[in-house]
């Protein structure tokens, strides 16, 4: 493809985004709702929560916060707009993690305990993660020997089946990234789970309107990196991603917050077997 | 030629000075430092402005008294350690020295008559990188310690104050560390090396403590053990192939050498299992583990094997030594990254972080492509400068804040705010995107999936870690807390010059990476490897976009928008700013404790093991060179 069209995705995404991930967001709690047989929200409803939001009084305990949060959302954006226009998926991610720090970051600078339990545990949670993160971007580099999500989009045939066990534990680990349950330990959307919402207890109006935006940029990237697996298909991927959002929101609401060793240990176990194991194999057939 | 003997000989000069001084001579040491400081970087800029471009370059010249005057020193020397340690009852150590000065003074009457090495010096561009890394942030260690010792000896009445001798030492040890980059003779290779561990020895022991004395025999056992393979190496190559310098290393009949070189290497850079040295060098003053961890010691200790790599690239046979390396390399980088996990005292933090840090270099090293040699070298120029900036500045706060303890770090940037600044560069410069060594780090992952994949998974994991104890160190910093009114921080002019420098230094390396790369690595790699390596344009310019973003997002801070400032939320038990109702009436002030994970990260739990594990690679690594 032309290097203009993937400059188009690119500003597609800034813009789209936030409307395709307020979107799912809004059938998430939706689909959560009736598996719980509630009647749930209208569709719209985290437009409306955000947009309320963004009119509240201006509250916060210092100075330093409202930065960070800013940062957070600048960088998600950064690292999605480089994974839309065909970058380089280990600079993308590494522009997520500089966005996730600066989300932990803003919740240590307001000095207060639940919010500090909330960012430790949201530290806790990337580490588990990361490890998979990477063994996934190193598996579809094997594959298509490439770092660009162009070359890798481009790949002329269905990487899932060289990569079986490494989407299987991107999946695992991609309950941590959406915040679902039984890995949601730094902040739960379940009210059942803790009633001060630990990372984000410091944040309101704005600011908080800026991470849920946040968190839409975020989303809809991952689930690109679910597409990528089945790129040559596109019809296939987009149905593999409705499916494995599907299955997360099923997870979300068939189990209950496990403790951080539950999540540090399955994901690592999860990251060395799935993921090495799948990059050994690789390595012997190539 | 005569800049770099200026270089080699010039500190020396100035350490016999300063060690001739009177310790109350205040003002004419201050003077002289600052002088040669000046000198050295000066000195070290302009030759590497010199000699940047135009490839390797050799000097040949008569060296034999320098040799006949080396082998001297390195008697008397083994001399006086011998007798020292003796005196310590340090049998061993004893024992160690006088086999090393043995195998050197056997090696001078059985063959030094035969084989000479012709090109004693070598200048190329690697050897320019490190001695800019060892003029520039040496000598701003080195004018950070002037103020510095003399409040440690206010602090520490029981330390006998030896400031000249430190001085001495210090300076000494540049002058040893300038040998080591410049040397081509492996004779005054190995001669620079053995004085950098005992200048490290006796900085070190500096306090005399007993604690002190203990940790210094143990660096001072484990380099000297190192030495002793340097030294048999150089035998071998000598009596096998009649190979003298640093740059005939290819093609030899035997590969033991190379191993042996390599296990020299790894005990200099502390690799597992010789970690604790470095460790145990904590007890020193706090300029010493910034000397020792960014620019000098350890850095000799890479830069050996970084020497070596090319060897491990092109060679068949030794390719299976690089990559016992490499997994000593790998092994070190993990699991020191879990220990800093569970580290309270900052020094040890930095001092596991470092020690991964140069695993990751020797992983890089150890497998040599061209890619991994460039990330290796640049890996040393960013942890040099951002490391040197952490040691210096947690010996600020201690001096402050009297603790150097991580917990006692809360709200730093409320109490100290520039030196907080400077540490959360430091930081930053460690493990995020976009600084200098995630740079790096992203180079050596692209580097090792195209040549042994499964060091990745090494990196993947121990890059994890790596991100969780930076971020939560960076957390207490950042946090805003109310400060004590009789709370007032003293910063002396000399230590905020060196730490406003190297924090400069480090976003300013950071931000002309594509320009050192240009002129200093791609050169270098080109005459090597004939091809270059640079992540792609459009890489580099998104990284300086996404720098360029860090710089200004601060900016936002400035602005005084509409905001209203409450308490932090205790459950509704505020008493007044971060206080809060406890039970039976009492007023609590807010603390908080960070995890540090001792249970599963703890040095108890990975330490013995992986030390086994090292111990293993490494005597498989020399029974591949048999």
């Amino acid at each position: 493809m032309k290097e203009s069209l993937w400059i188009l995705f690119a500003v597609l995404y800034v813009v789209l985004a936030p409307f395709i991930g307020g979107l799912i967001a809004g059938v998430d709690r939706k689909i959560t709702a009736r598996m719980q047989g509630r009647y749930g929200p209208p569709l719209l409803q985290p437009f409306y929560d955000v947009f309320k939001l963004l009119q509240k009084e201006n509250m916060a305990v210092n100075k330093h916060q409202q930065f960070y949060v800013l940062s957070f959302l600048v960088f998600v954006v950064v690292a999605g707009a480089i994974f839309f226009a065909g970058g380089d998926l280990l600079l993308s991610i590494f522009a997520l993690t500089l966005a996730s720090v600066f989300l932990v970051v803003a919740a240590y600078s307001t000095f207060s305990p639940y919010a500090y339990v909330g960012a430790e545990r949201e530290l806790l949670q990337i580490m588990a993660y990361e490890p998979m993160v990477i063994l996934t971007i190193v598996g579809m580099y094997m594959v298509t020997k490439s770092f660009n999500v162009v070359d890798i989009a481009a790949y002329d045939g269905i990487m899932f089946l060289k990569l079986p066990a490494i989407f299987l534990g991107f999946v695992f680990i991609l309950t941590i990234k959406l915040r679902k349950s039984p890995f949601d330990i730094s902040m739960s959307h379940h009210a059942h789970q803790e009633i001060v919402r630990g990372l984000t207890t410091e944040f309101s109006g704005k600011e908080l309107a800026y991470i849920e935006i946040s968190h839409w940029y975020e989303n809809v990237m991952l689930l690109g990196l679910v597409f990528l697996f089945f790129a040559s298909n596109p019809i296939l991927a987009l149905l593999v991603v409705a499916a494995t959002y599907f299955l997360e929101i099923f997870i979300d609401n068939a189990n209950s917050r496990l403790k951080w060793q539950n999540v540090l240990f399955s994901s690592w176990v999860i990251a060395f077997v799935l993921g090495a194991g799948n990059i050994a194999i690789l390595a012997m057939l190539i | 030629m005569n800049i770099l003997l200026f270089l080699i000989m010039f500190p020396f000069v100035v350490a016999f000075v300063l060690l001739g001084l009177p310790t109350r001579q205040y003002a004419i040491r201050k003077f002289i430092i600052i002088g040669s400081a000046i000198v050295l970087s000066g000195v070290s800029i302009y030759l590497a402005s010199q000699y940047f471009s135009g490839g390797p370059r050799y000097f040949s010249f008569d060296s034999t008294g320098v040799d006949m005057a080396i082998l001297f020193a390195e008697m008397v020397f083994a001399g006086i350690i011998a007798g020292l340690s003796v005196k310590h009852k340090q049998y061993f150590t004893a024992l160690l020295m006088l086999t090393g000065a043995g195998l050197m003074l056997g090696y001078e009457i059985g063959l030094g008559g035969t084989v000479h090495a012709e090109e004693i010096l070598i200048v190329d561009n690697l050897s320019l990188i490190m001695a800019l890394i060892i003029g520039v942030i040496g000598c701003l260690i080195a004018l950070f310690s002037m103020n510095y010792m003399k409040t440690y000896h206010e602090r520490h009445p029981e330390v006998k104050d030896r400031t000249g001798f430190f001085f001495f030492i210090i300076f000494a040890f540049l002058g040893a560390m300038y040998g080591v980059v410049f040397a081509n003779s492996l004779v005054w290779l190995f001669g620079f090396w053995e004085i950098t561990t005992l200048c490290s020895f006796l900085l070190i022991g500096y306090s005399q403590q007993d604690e002190a004395n203990r940790n210094a025999f143990r660096a001072l056992k484990m380099n000297l053990l190192g030495g002793i393979g340097f030294a048999t190496a150089i035998i071998l190559l000598a009596y096998n192939d009649q190979v003298t310098q640093l740059n005939q290393l290819s093609g030899l009949s035997t590969l033991l050498p190379i191993a042996l070189l390599a296990f020299a290497g790894l005990t200099k850079s502390a690799q597992m299992p010789f970690s604790s040295w470095l460790l145990g060098a904590m007890v020193a003053p706090t300029p010493v583990s910034a000397l020792l961890h960014s620019s000098a010691m350890v850095k000799a200790g890479v830069y050996l094997i970084i020497r070596l790599s090319p060897i491990f690239a092109f060679d068949t046979g030794a390719a299976a030594v690089g990559i016992m390396v490499a997994l000593v390399g790998a092994v070190t980088f993990v699991i020191t990254s879990f220990l800093a996990i569970s580290q309270t005292d900052a020094k040890r933090v930095l001092a596991y972080s470092t020690i991964a840090n140069l695993g990751l270099i020797v992983v890089c090293a150890g497998v040599g492509s061209y890619q991994l040699f460039w990330a290796a070298i640049m890996l040393v120029i960013f942890h040099a400068v951002a490391k040197s900036l952490l040691f210096l500045s947690v010996g600020s706060v201690e001096h402050n804040l009297g603790q150097r303890s991580i917990e006692h770090m809360d709200g730093l940037i409320s109490y100290m705010p520039k030196v907080a600044v400077g540490m959360v560069i430091g930081i930053l410069g460690m493990f995020l995107a976009p600084f200098g060594m995630l740079i790096s780090k992203w180079a050596a992952l692209e580097g090792l999936v195209n040549s042994n994949v499964a060091l990745t998974i090494f990196v993947a994991f121990g890059g994890a870690a790596t991100l969780f104890f930076w971020s939560k160190w960076l957390g207490k910093i950042i946090m805003v807390k109310s400060v004590p009114a009789d709370f007032k921080a003293h910063i002396s002019r000399s230590e905020g010059f060196s730490l406003g420098s190297l924090a400069v230094l480090t976003v300013l390396v950071c931000l002309s990476f594509p320009l050192i790369s240009r002129y200093f690595l791609e050169p270098l790699i080109e005459t090597i490897y004939n091809q270059t390596y640079l992540l792609g344009a459009g890489n580099t310019a998104i990284l300086l976009l996404m720098m360029g973003l860090m710089l200004v997002l601060p900016l936002t801070l400035l602005r005084s928008g509409k905001r209203s400032y409450r308490d932090q939320y205790l459950a509704g038990a505020n008493t007044g700013s971060e206080q809060f109702h406890g039970s039976l009436g009492t007023n609590h002030s807010l603390t908080m404790r960070s995890f540090y994970l001792k249970n599963v990260f703890g040095e108890d739990k990975l330490f013995n093991l992986s030390v086994v594990i090292c111990i293993i690679l490494i005597l498989i690594m020399i029974g591949v060179g048999l």
